[in-house]
């Protein structure tokens, strides 16, 4: 797992965010009391389904939308009381990348990584350097003379990543950066905002609705439904104590959880937090206890390179075994509950 | 020159002489006949109509443009949404966009003599010609910068640049293919318009086919003005479609 390198310092301030929309007939509220800190280096993921509100949160952060009420504060400073010139000095230290790239598509990739310090005012010549800089930095140093059209998926999300970088930003926001790549691309495209992140300090943001994003980079992650924040966290916690029945909803790991899982026989639940990497647990119990291990269903996934999951195997008759096994589980730093059918 | 004649006489001519005599037989009794007749009125009508044209366009343009684009960036979910702004500019614009041409025209009589210090003639007509064109314009720009895909001025909106910036740089840019296009078909319409002339004693192509096949009966001269306002046409819609085209670079 990542750590930020810098003490941490919050950098996103978000306080009570409401955003209620007018539409005919009534009102829908995407955000309702919306409270978040993402501190300096972090890569802070938000996942939800869809009309949970992640969108309209995302772009509350650089006031693409206006929120209805509440606070944002950034780096110290309320984004929501800003006039226009402060507000676009602000957007450029908050840059964004999208689902479906937004690139220019009637100019170069050169022109359109230069586009934010054609805007800013660089000189040309510096510009041009810094264009060939983040080309380099994100691998496409040889379609600088290329369209948009002639990439692929991936190649596009690099070059909006480049032109994102461009204005030396303190925050990337994604929104959804990845959801319109197959996985590969995908993988590629995270592990590039991982060294972002890593190399050059900036704090990222991302959206999502896949729980493979947030698990292969976040640090921590907020679970938004209903426009509220069900449940927040590092990214290790909340996967394996997920409380809010949105979170449950959401991770296949911890699938169709506690409540509702019934078992047909008295079970043992027994549920990898993060602990035990590679310890052989079924042989171990087989020879400390003594005790044929009949295993019901068991999901379990790497996360962060550690397991998480559950496992519910089949309860000894005898209470004194079932006791054994118990404790010999939580031994092993496992978490066990008994599953009555 | 015998129309029936031609007529009846052609179908014999290539039975008799093959294709090489059909050609002598046309020449001789109708193009050489108009060329030779007619060069004189055709080929600075063609000219009159060319000037009328560019001047119209291009004058409707520098107000269309302007306006298309206040259209585009006032109106509700624009850049710079002004609700109230942008309909009473559409309301106007559908206003005199209603007005045909040729009404235009005789309305405007008096407000031409002002602005031009003439009332009639091939100069002086290109000014209701912009007076009517360039509503056309605007909503054709409206059209063309409309097609620019959202998300790319809210990619602009969120690097922080200014109005004039995403006016500029991203809006108009990416909508040149669809303005090239647009560009062709309004100066098609304008070409159109320039036929009307002939109400205020212009000149033109349009002029010349009217007043020698209605007036004098002359029906070569009018079939070869009209030969000359297709082809023109022609010429205008393929080159506009194929410098579109290679201005696209979202094609491959």
């Amino acid at each position: 797992m990542l750590e930020a390198a810098a003490p941490e310092t919050p950098l996103i301030e978000v306080r009570n965010l409401r955003k209620v929309y007018q539409v005919p007939g009534g009102e829908v509220v995407a955000l309702d009391g919306i409270d978040l800190t993402i501190n300096r280096g972090q890569i802070y993921g938000i996942i939800g389904m869809s009309g949970a509100g992640k969108s309209t949160l995302i772009r509350c952060l650089n006031r693409l939308d206006t929120p209805t009420d509440g606070q944002i504060l950034i780096d110290g400073q309320n984004i929501l009381a800003m006039n226009n010139k402060q507000l676009m000095t602000m957007r450029r230290k908050v840059s964004m990348i999208f689902q479906s790239f937004n690139l220019l598509m009637q100019k170069t990739v050169a022109r359109n990584v230069r586009y934010p310090l054609e805007i800013a005012g660089v000189p040309k010549a510096k510009a041009n350097e810094r264009v060939k800089e983040l080309l380099k930095l994100v691998g496409l140093e040889d379609k600088a003379d290329a369209y948009p059209i002639q990439l692929s998926g991936g190649q596009r999300q690099r070059v909006a990543i480049a032109r994102a970088l461009a204005s030396n930003p303190e925050v990337l926001l994604c929104d959804e950066a990845t959801s319109a790549l197959d996985p590969m691309t995908t993988q590629s495209i995270l592990a590039l905002l991982q060294e972002i992140n890593r190399e050059m300090g900036i704090t990222v943001v991302l959206i999502t609705h896949e729980m493979a994003v947030i698990r292969q980079i976040c640090n921590r992650v907020a679970i938004l439904d209903g426009g509220r924040i069900a449940e927040e966290g590092t990214v290790d916690d909340v996967f394996v104590h997920t409380r809010s029945a949105a979170g449950k909803r959401l991770f296949g790991i911890l699938s169709s959880d506690e409540e509702d899982t019934v078992a047909d026989v008295p079970a043992l639940r027994v549920v990898f937090d993060g602990g035990k990497e590679g310890m052989p647990i079924i042989a171990g119990l087989v020879k400390s206890c003594g005790v044929d291990v009949n295993i019901l269903s068991a999901d379990i996934k790497p996360i962060n390179g550690k397991p998480y999951g559950q496992m519910l195997i089949e309860s000894p008759d005898d209470p004194l075994v079932r006791l054994q096994v118990i404790q010999y589980l939580t031994e092993q730093g496992l978490t066990v509950k008994e599953v009555r059918s | 020159m015998n129309w029936s004649h031609v007529f009846w006489q052609a179908p014999y001519k290539l039975c008799m002489d093959g294709w090489n005599g059909l050609g002598t037989f046309l020449y001789n009794n109708v193009f050489g006949f108009v060329f030779e007749r007619s060069w004189k009125i055709l080929w600075p009508a063609l000219g009159e109509t060319i000037y009328m044209t560019v001047l119209s366009t291009l004058l409707s343009y520098i107000i269309g443009i302007a306006l298309g684009v206040l259209l585009v960036v006032t109106r509700k979910g624009g850049i710079k949404p002004l609700p109230k702004f942008n309909m009473a500019l559409g309301t106007i614009i559908n206003f005199l966009r209603s007005i045909p041409f040729i009404i235009l025209l005789v309305m405007l009589l008096n407000v031409t003599l002002a602005v031009t210090g003439r009332m009639t003639g091939t100069m002086t007509i290109s000014f209701p010609l912009t007076i009517s064109a360039f509503p056309y314009v605007a909503r054709m720009v409206e059209g063309s910068l409309m097609e620019v895909d959202g998300g790319v001025i809210e990619a602009a909106k969120a690097m922080g640049s200014t109005t004039w910036q995403i006016i500029w740089k991203v809006l108009l840019p990416e909508a040149k293919p669809s303005l090239i296009n647009g560009f062709s078909i309004c100066k098609t319409t304008i070409l159109g318009y320039t036929t009307m002339a002939s109400v205020a004693a212009g000149g033109g192509l349009g002029a010349t086919a009217v007043t020698y096949g209605l007036s004098y009966r002359q029906y070569d001269i009018m079939y070869a003005a009209s030969i000359m306002l297709v082809v023109l046409v022609q010429v205008i819609t393929v080159a506009g479609t194929s410098l579109s085209r290679k201005k696209d670079h979202r094609i491959r």
